[in-house]
């Protein structure tokens, strides 16, 4: 099933000539009504008159998070604030987030690209989606709803947590579609088994699964365990939430919408296109959003792009799943972490020393983080409950910081590796290629 | 009466241990009494040693984390009671035992080190009690 045939298994041509036509409105929207793209415009002597064909993107600059933190909160509107029916967040922890407006108009895009994704992943009409994402700033939760109404599908508007109540839901609802993170659908199979479930005894068919990293492997003993097609989903707040991106069951790659958000791949240090296929960063562009127009929004993940007819019959380019970032983030359990603010949480600690290690791993395959700091005087004590007292004080100061719970070790003086470099800094041993 | 005694930090790693002991050594450094205390991640070395302010050098030198502080060391009789009898003096003033070790010296008795919550109040009691706590020239001659 396609849910809209003609946007989604469009020809090339057409294709292109619709990308144009509205690339060339974002790009005078964007420069008549923000003025931070005015400003980088005209710097750059930029004329909307210049894009004349699809490649002349390149010649517009990249639009970073950075941008977008300074513009907080609504430096990045293009709409009069009253045009604005719904406001958003990244799911970043700490500083300031990064703020997407919608429309009404956005918000109808949102319905549609989030429509086609749960159609890609067997949704119709007739099913009823147990909605685990979490509802309220993050787009995660509201996405799927909108996207399930459109559909004309039952939405069960669960949220995160509260997994027993999660299974009971699954049970007595007969929920067919379960959209989380790919690590709480292991761990909702977990549960389930130990509830002694079997696969059989629920009525789910298949899996929405985002927000985080994984595997073919995961996607492997998901399907097993909880008897589904398990389906990779993407997006991005600052394009406008899920639904940028879905795979369908032919699982060559997530289909992007194209017709609204026009994707790149640049590589990470020369910031040059790549060519069809080639690993690099992932830039998108918004064709149609009237509330937050985003020009070559450099998304910081690593995919490449594949074009050209699906067996499923849809022509919207694809992406392959993600396998890294060109950046220092960390996504653990779906929440955006920077090794930075690690940092900045253990500079808040006296007489601590500088050096620490971030071991990162997926025993279970549930995030754990791991803080490895050195032993100062400090921190040392002869009796074991005044050092187990200090990591807990540090594992706290940590999870103010970033909003996770983590584990805090302490290391010998001077084993830990020194700042080289965000490498050594970070270990993360879960598995992504 | 307050014995000094240090500890140090030792990751739960192959040949630390051995790398502390291999420092003392090297030093000249003789020990006089010795417990570990073991965690999943690391452990806590303590140590009653001849010279203290060598020895802290020493494992500062080589980037151990080493802290001093007061112990007392009771030398009670090597029979059935033996230990119990200092414990009880402590339990009857109400007064915290953190850890203690034992260790068998030159004589008969049998030698504890203890850290006390309040060692002040420890000291006081077990002297009036005639407790033999043992001073630092003593266990020099151990």
């Amino acid at each position: 099933m396609v849910w809209n045939k003609e946007a989604e298994c469009m020809e090339k041509k057409e294709k292109e000539k619709l990308q144009l036509k509205l690339l060339k409105e974002t790009v005078q929207k964007a420069y008549e009504n923000v003025p931070f793209y005015k400003k980088r415009f005209d710097k750059l002597k930029i004329k909307v008159e210049d894009i004349k064909s699809l490649k002349d993107i390149e010649k517009l600059p990249f639009t970073t998070k950075t941008d977008l933190r300074d513009a907080y909160p609504f430096g990045m509107f293009a709409v009069p604030d009253d045009d604005i029916v719904e406001i958003h967040t990244s799911s970043g922890t700490t500083g300031k987030p990064t703020v997407s407006g919608y429309t009404e108009k956005d918000i109808e895009i949102w319905s549609e690209v989030s429509a086609r994704s749960i159609t890609m992943a067997l949704g119709t009409k007739g099913d009823k989606i147990q909605n685990c994402y979490g509802y309220g700033l993050f787009t995660g939760g509201l996405g799927i709803h909108y996207g399930s109404h459109k559909l004309g599908a039952t939405v069960i508007p669960i949220s995160a947590g509260n997994t027993k109540r999660q299974v009971e839901v699954m049970k007595d609802f007969q929920s067919t579609i379960l959209t989380c993170t790919p690590s709480y659908a292991l761990y909702l199979a977990e549960v389930l088994e130990k509830e002694g479930l079997t696969p059989e005894e629920i009525s789910l068919k298949s899996g929405i699964f985002g927000a985080e990293m994984w595997t073919e492997e995961m996607r492997e003993e998901l399907e097993k365990r909880l008897g589904i097609v398990a389906l990779n989903i993407y997006g991005l707040t600052e394009i406008i939430g899920p639904g940028v991106a879905q795979e369908c069951t032919a699982k060559t790659g997530l289909h992007i919408s194209d017709d609204h958000f026009y994707p790149e791949v640049i590589d990470t240090k020369t910031h040059e296109p790549l060519k069809e296929g080639e690993k690099g960063e992932l830039v998108l562009t918004t064709l149609t959003r009237e509330g937050m127009p985003i020009i070559r929004f450099r998304t910081k993940d690593i995919t490449a792009l594949r074009k050209g007819k699906c067996e499923c019959g849809r022509t919207l380019v694809r992406m392959n799943r993600i396998t890294g970032r060109s950046d220092d983030m960390l996504k653990i359990r779906g929440v955006m972490v920077f090794p930075s603010q690690i940092e900045r949480a253990l500079l808040k600690i006296d007489d601590l020393s500088p050096n620490y290690q971030i071991v990162v791993t997926r025993p279970k395959h549930l995030d754990e983080l791991e803080i490895r700091v050195e032993a100062s005087a400090n921190l040392f004590s002869d009796e074991m409950k005044q050092i187990e007292e200090s990591e807990t004080k540090i594992a706290n100061i940590i999870h103010k910081e970033i909003g996770l719970r983590v584990n805090v070790s302490l290391a010998e003086p001077e084993t830990l590796p020194r700042s080289e470099g965000k490498a050594v800094r970070v270990l993360d041993l879960r598995k992504f290629d | 009466m307050e014995i000094k005694q240090i500890s140090v930090f030792i990751e739960n790693k192959k040949g630390r241990l051995k790398k502390a002991i291999d420092t003392l050594s090297k030093a000249e450094i003789n020990i006089r009494a010795l417990s570990i205390a073991d965690h999943t991640k690391f452990g806590i070395l303590r140590l009653i040693v001849s010279d203290n302010e060598k020895a802290k050098n020493a494992f500062q030198k080589n980037s151990f984390v080493v802290k001093e502080n007061d112990v007392i060391v009771v030398e009670i009789p090597d029979k059935p009671n033996g230990l119990n009898s200092v414990l009880t003096i402590l339990d009857d003033e109400n007064i915290n035992v953190e850890y203690l070790y034992a260790f068998v010296g030159k004589t008969d008795e049998a030698i504890v080190v203890m850290r006390l919550k309040n060692i002040e109040e420890g000291i006081k009691a077990l002297k009036s009690k005639n407790a033999n706590l043992l001073t630092r020239t003593y266990i020099d001659n151990l």
